[in-house]
Order: C-alpha cells, then sequence, then structure tokens
C-alpha cells in the first residue's frame, strides 16, 4: 500500500529496512515508522483491547493516544506511530497491558 | 539537573516562532518534540495555505516549515530536543522527559506550552476497529511515510481538514466515494467542497456514520440520515463498501501539561475545549509559564506563528532583553492576529475568545 506517484510529493529512493514481525520477517523502509511500515504491509491490527480483547490499530499516528502499542525488542507499550522502524527490531502484537520484563 | 533559560514544549509553527525571536534576542532556548522530525501539523500538509497573504498563504504547509525551521536550525544557543516527549510539568518549571529508554529532567526559567492539538473521535459501534483513523493520522501516513490508508475511504466531516485531506486522500489514488456532515451546510470553505465534488465526491449533508462493519478491520460503513434533532433515522441506513474510515470532526487542546501544572483552564466549546487563561502577555497563571498556538484555541497555522512570535517576544522581555522596537512588534503583531480573526470565518474564535474574556 504505498504510494508510488504523488502530484505533489516525491519520496525518493529510500533504504530498505529488515524487521521481524511476530517471528516473520518484513521490509521496511528508510524513514518508515513501525506503524507506518506495517500498514504498508496491510498490517492494521497492532494489540488487543485489555479486557475485551478486541483488535486495535493506530488513530492518532502522532503520540497522543496509545493506540498504537506494541512489544518491541520486548518491551511494552511502545507507541509505534512515532517510533523510527530500525534493522533488526523485533515487533509484535501486544496483548492487553504487555507484561514488563 | 539541566538547566536551560527557556524551554519550549512543541516545535510546530507556534513553537518554533518562539524559538526565533527568543534566539534573536539572545536567549538560550531547548526546543523538544515527541516527533522524530519539526514542524508539528506542517510537516504533512501538502496543500497550498488559507490565510493572509503576509502569512504565507499560497505556499504549502511543508514549504512553511522549512522556511521557519532552517531559520534557526544551525543557531548555537538552540537545542533540539526530537523523539522526546514531555511527560510531566511540575512546580518552580521543572520539566519531565521520556526518550526512548532514557528519563531526565530540565529545570527552566521560561517554559512556552505549543503542543498544539489532538483530534477527537466519535461515538459509534465498532469504531475502535484498525481502519478507523482520524483525519491526520491519514495525512501523516500519506504525506510523510507515503503509505497510502486503505483503497476506498469514507470521510467523516465536511470541515476545511475533511476537505482537504478527502482531495489529498485522491491525489494518492485512493478512492473516496462518499463524505458525510451532520450539519445542514458545509461547515470548510466551499472552493475545497466543490473541487472535491467536481473530482466525484459524494457529499451528504445530514448524514452520519451508525456504524463501522468489520471484525479485524474496517470491511465496510453503514451510515444514516439524521433528523432535525441531529437523531439517526430508522430505515435510512445504507452501507457502503470502504475499509478505511476517516474522522475529521474536530480538534481539542494538548492542555494536559498545563492543568498538571495547575494553570487555570476554562471549557470554551468555540475554541475546541478546555483552554488556559491567559493575559495579554500570553502567559498562563503560572508565573513564567507560556502557551501559544493550537494548545490555547484551535484556530490556525498563521495565527499559531503570530502566537508564538507574541510569547516568545514577551518572555524575551521578562528575561530582561532589551528588543529592538519591541512595543511596536508587539503592536503590529496583535494588529495581525485581529486582522486574521476578522471576517467571517473568524466568527467562531472571536466568539470564543469573547467568552473566555468574560469570563476572565
Ligand atoms: C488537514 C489540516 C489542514 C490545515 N490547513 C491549514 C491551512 O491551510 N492554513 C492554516 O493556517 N492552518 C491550517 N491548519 C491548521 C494548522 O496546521 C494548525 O493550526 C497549526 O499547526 C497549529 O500549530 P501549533 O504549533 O500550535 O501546533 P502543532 O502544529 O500541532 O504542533 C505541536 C507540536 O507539539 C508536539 N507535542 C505535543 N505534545 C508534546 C509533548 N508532551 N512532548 C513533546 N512534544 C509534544 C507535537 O509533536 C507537535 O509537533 C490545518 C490543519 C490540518 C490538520
Ligand atoms: S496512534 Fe495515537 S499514539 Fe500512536
Amino acid at each position: 500500500m504505498r504510494i508510488h506517484q504523488h502530484p505533489i510529493l516525491d519520496f525518493g529512493e529510500r533504504k530498505t529496512i529488515r524487521f521481524s514481525y511476530n517471528g516473520q520477517t518484513l521490509e521496511g523502509l528508510e524513514g518508515d515508522t513501525i506503524a507506518s511500515a506495517l500498514h504498508a504491509h496491510g498490517v492494521k491490527k497492532l494489540s488487543e483491547s485489555i479486557h475485551l480483547k478486541r483488535p486495535r490499530g493506530f488513530y492518532c499516528a502522532i503520540g497522543n493516544c496509545a493506540s498504537c502499542n506494541m512489544v518491541v525488542n520486548g518491551e511494552p507499550n511502545v507507541r509505534t506511530c512515532i517510533t523510527p522502524l530500525e534493522d533488526g527490531m523485533d515487533v509484535r502484537l501486544q496483548e492487553g497491558k504487555g507484561r514488563i520484563r | 539537573m539541566k538547566h536551560v533559560e527557556v524551554l519550549i514544549i512543541g516545535a510546530g509553527p507556534a513553537g518554533l516562532s518562539a524559538a526565533d525571536v527568543l534566539l534573536e534576542a539572545g536567549a538560550e532556548v531547548a526546543l523538544i518534540d515527541r516527533s522524530d522530525r519539526p514542524g508539528g501539523q506542517l510537516t504533512k500538509q501538502t496543500h497550498m495555505f488559507f490565510g493572509s497573504q503576509e502569512h504565507y498563504a499560497s505556499k504549502r504547509g511543508i514549504e512553511i516549515l522549512h522556511v521557519l525551521y532552517d531559520k534557526i536550525k544551525d543557531h548555537p544557543r538552540l537545542h533540539m530536543f526530537s523523539e522526546t516527549t514531555v511527560a510531566g510539568l511540575y512546580p518552580d518549571r521543572v520539566v519531565a522527559c521520556v526518550s526512548g529508554q532514557r528519563y531526565f529532567t530540565i529545570q527552566a526559567d521560561i517554559i512556552i506550552v505549543a503542543t498544539g492539538a489532538s483530534e477527537k473521535s466519535l461515538p459509534f459501534e465498532n469504531n475502535d476497529l484498525p481502519g478507523v483513523y482520524a483525519a491526520g493520522a491519514v495525512q501523516t501516513l500519506m504525506n510523510v511515510y507515503g503509505v497510502k490508508p486503505g483503497d476506498k475511504v469514507l470521510m467523516v466531516g465536511s470541515g476545511n481538514i475533511g476537505l482537504i485531506v478527502a482531495y489529498q486522500l485522491m491525489q494518492a489514488g485512493v478512492k473516496v466515494p462518499v463524505l458525510v456532515e451532520a450539519a445542514k451546510t458545509i461547515s470548510g470553505y466551499h472552493v475545497h467542497a466543490s473541487k472535491i465534488r467536481r473530482l466525484g465526491v459524494d457529499i451528504r449533508m445530514r448524514t452520519s456514520i451508525k456504524r463501522a462493519l468489520g471484525t479485524d478491520h474496517v470491511e465496510g460503513a453503514q451510515i444514516w440520515q439524521l433528523d432535525a434533532r441531529w437523531q439517526g433515522i430508522a430505515g435510512t441506513e445504507e452501507t457502503i463498501e470502504v475499509d478505511t474510515i476517516c474522522l475529521a470532526v474536530g480538534l481539542s487542546p494538548l492542555t494536559e501539561l498545563l492543568q498538571q501544572l495547575g494553570a487555570e483552564v476554562i471549557y470554551i466549546n468555540e475554541l475546541g475545549g478546555h483552554v488556559p487563561r491567559l493575559n495579554e502577555k500570553f502567559e498562563t497563571t503560572v508565573e513564567g509559564v507560556y502557551a501559544c498556538g493550537d494548545v490555547a484555541g484551535i484556530e490556525e497555522a498563521s495565527s499559531a506563528m503570530i502566537a508564538g512570535k507574541i510569547a516568545g517576544l514577551e518572555a524575551a522581555l521578562k528575561q530582561g532583553y532589551a528588543l529592538e522596537d519591541a512595543q511596536a512588534r508587539q503592536a503590529a503583531l496583535h494588529t495581525s492576529l485581529k486582522t486574521l480573526r476578522s471576517g467571517p470565518h473568524g466568527e467562531k474564535i472571536r466568539k470564543g475568545h469573547a467568552r473566555l474574556g468574560a469570563r476572565t
């Protein structure tokens, strides 16, 4: 779901970044946040809600609402909409509040 | 604990403008933003700006951002903290910051809060499904990261944001079959509405969303007509095939930090929600703590820039810097702000400020 042609914006050549999502290797692009890279692959569900285990995706995309919390490199409650994607990151769906190790 | 002379929270148009004036005056400035890039809302605004000529109208938001940021970015007295969230404000102007795994505090002589706003949501069934996104989020995803939110979008809200984002979605190759608006009339500029209508968007007045359909993510939307009391009319439901629902239903000022500090806030509907009570110097009820931009009432980038300059100027004077023509500049800035708020589109803002003034 990348934008390939745009009348105003030119996203240029961007380096590929490899990361892991629930154990599966995916590719994102330089400049992506974790959430944008996942969305480009059609991954919209990022976590499950605390009580009813309902699917959660992002909402504000600017770090306001915590709707995009995921477990990143073992750390829960990372706001993936404002966290830049890095090579080798381990990203996982978060269940409820997540567990702090 | 680190100490800095002036600490600005938020590097949107308001924060950047305040920083510019303070640096010019001679102050040392820390500018903090939770994002990995400065600019706030401007980072995603690919459209030509509305607003007055002297305030960059017909320049794109992203271009205005470069003008503002390039002017200050290499200044030796500017300390830029990006990817840093201000998590708390404490007495004596102690600011608690979180950056990745790091937590630290900074004490400042002056704090300028320019945190902007957060987007509102709407109550309807399944409004928590992935694929229900705020308009600004859709804009960020497309225009900053180059990713489409989906293939087909239902837009909710006909304010300028809804109209502009609908247009930007189509620029990115995304279909926008329908836009619903609960009111009787378009609430944004009619030029924007005509533009998207010409591109085939079916704009439905007195219509709202009833529920989102889908289990794991949005697979459709049910809309219905509203009666004169804004209640849904049973039997008018219609299912629309979309994979994304975009909510452009307004913003509310991000005043939590100010509230934590004990600055007085007042609920003013016309300004978007709780806004700080400010004196004519844009200082809150806590001495040395200023507020400017959307956090002090939802408005525009043009007014955020002027407000940022006013707050910056006042803060510089409070710190004892002698600024050339300070009085004349202040007067000119206040006049510009007044001009921006004149005319029919400024009516809501004027009303809001009048109500705020009456309450103080
Ligand atoms: C779709 C759209 C179109 C628009 N079009 C126009 C237009 O054509 N003309 C016009 O004049 N205006 C327009 N606006 C309005 C304009 O963008 C805003 O009024 C303006 O950006 C407000 O500036 P600001 O500096 O107050 O806040 P923002 O631009 O919102 O910046 C606030 C900054 O603070 C940061 N922040 C918030 N909380 C924290 C925290 N706790 N810690 C660290 N950082 C934090 C945020 O990350 C952000 O960068 C538009 C807005 C939208 C959404
Ligand atoms: S989507 Fe709101 S914090 Fe990330």
